[in-house]
């Protein structure tokens, strides 16, 4: 299911107006991530706490944006573009990537939830697609 | 038996009485099928789903959306069997219906966030993990009786 040019236009055109409020998305998307789906904390167990919106959460949120605004930067050549990413997922990190789909759908209703004229049934199929593909790329490097 | 927290049990009663169900069906069902274009094949006697707009106007969409969520409704009054109370449900959706029960949980998330939409600052962590728990034991129920 790979990414239209609609696709990339709709994907620029809603990150265009929830740029500026990455952090936020970032930080509320993981917490709920960790509280929604328990199994995911496994991850974290190097932190001092995994409590939604404690401090290690909002940092590790905002990185995780900043993956996701790279990934946008990079859209044209999403495999490309997040090789390095892929390469620390694959070898340091070793996420099992059906996690991935966890983050996507909580940033989605982080989205709906903080846009909610934004994200339009147009705008969520056409990130539904581009997550999939970041998380595909993200994958890239596993075996 | 599934357990229910107080917290749970108030939370689902809680978004229930709050949404209105003439809008969240109808929303989160043309919603599935926009984003999982897929789930349209068992709708084929709907007439016209070609695109977004075509399918959020849809009147056959809108009408079935109402269904389901009065389907759920059922299961938000007897939280404490779904499993039993979805049994002929079950049985429809795999002997008539046909339906992959895969389906349900794209149908459960499009809901998630047509709420999370709809309640704003209320639909927090804690009350997204309530209801996704509900939804969870609504598609389990949903998909036992398959075989």
């Amino acid at each position: 299911m790979s990414l239209t040019e609609k696709d990339k236009a709709a994907v620029k055109a809603l990150w265009a107006k929830v740029a500026k409020s990455a952090d936020a998305v970032g930080a509320d998307a993981l917490s709920r991530m960790l509280l929604v789906y328990p199994q995911t904390k496994t991850y974290f167990s190097h932190w001092p706490d995994r409590k939604p919106g404690g401090e290690s959460v909002k940092k590790h949120g905002k990185r995780v944006m900043g993956g996701v605004a790279l990934a946008v930067s990079k859209i044209d050549d999403l495999t490309a573009g997040l090789l390095e990413l892929s390469e620390l997922h694959a070898f340091q990190l070793r996420v099992d990537p059906g996690n991935f789909k966890l983050l996507a759908h909580c940033i989605q209703v982080v989205l709906a939830n903080m846009f909610p004229n934004d994200f339009t049934p147009e705008a969520h199929v056409a990130l539904d697609k581009f997550l999939a593909n970041l998380a595909l790329a993200l994958s890239e490097k596993y075996r | 038996m599934v357990e229910w927290t107080d917290f749970e049990r108030a939370t689902i009663q809680d978004i229930f009485s709050r949404i209105d169900a003439d809008i969240v069906g109808p929303a989160a069902l043309s919603r599935c099928l926009i984003v999982y274009p897929w789930t349209q094949r068992y709708f084929g006697s709907f007439g016209n789903l070609y695109n977004a707009a075509a399918i959020s106007s849809n009147p056959k969409v809108a009408a079935h959306g109402k269904v389901v969520l009065s389907g759920l409704q059922l299961a938000v009054n007897n939280m404490d069997d779904i499993k039993q109370t979805y049994a002929d449900l079950s049985v429809l959706h795999s002997e008539k219906l046909h339906v992959d029960p895969d389906n349900f949980k794209l149908l459960a998330d499009c809901l998630t966030i047509v709420v999370a939409a709809q309640m704003g600052a209320d639909f927090n962590c804690d009350v997204q993990a309530a209801f996704q728990k509900f939804l969870a034991v609504a598609v389990s129920s949903l998909r036992r009786q398959y075989h």
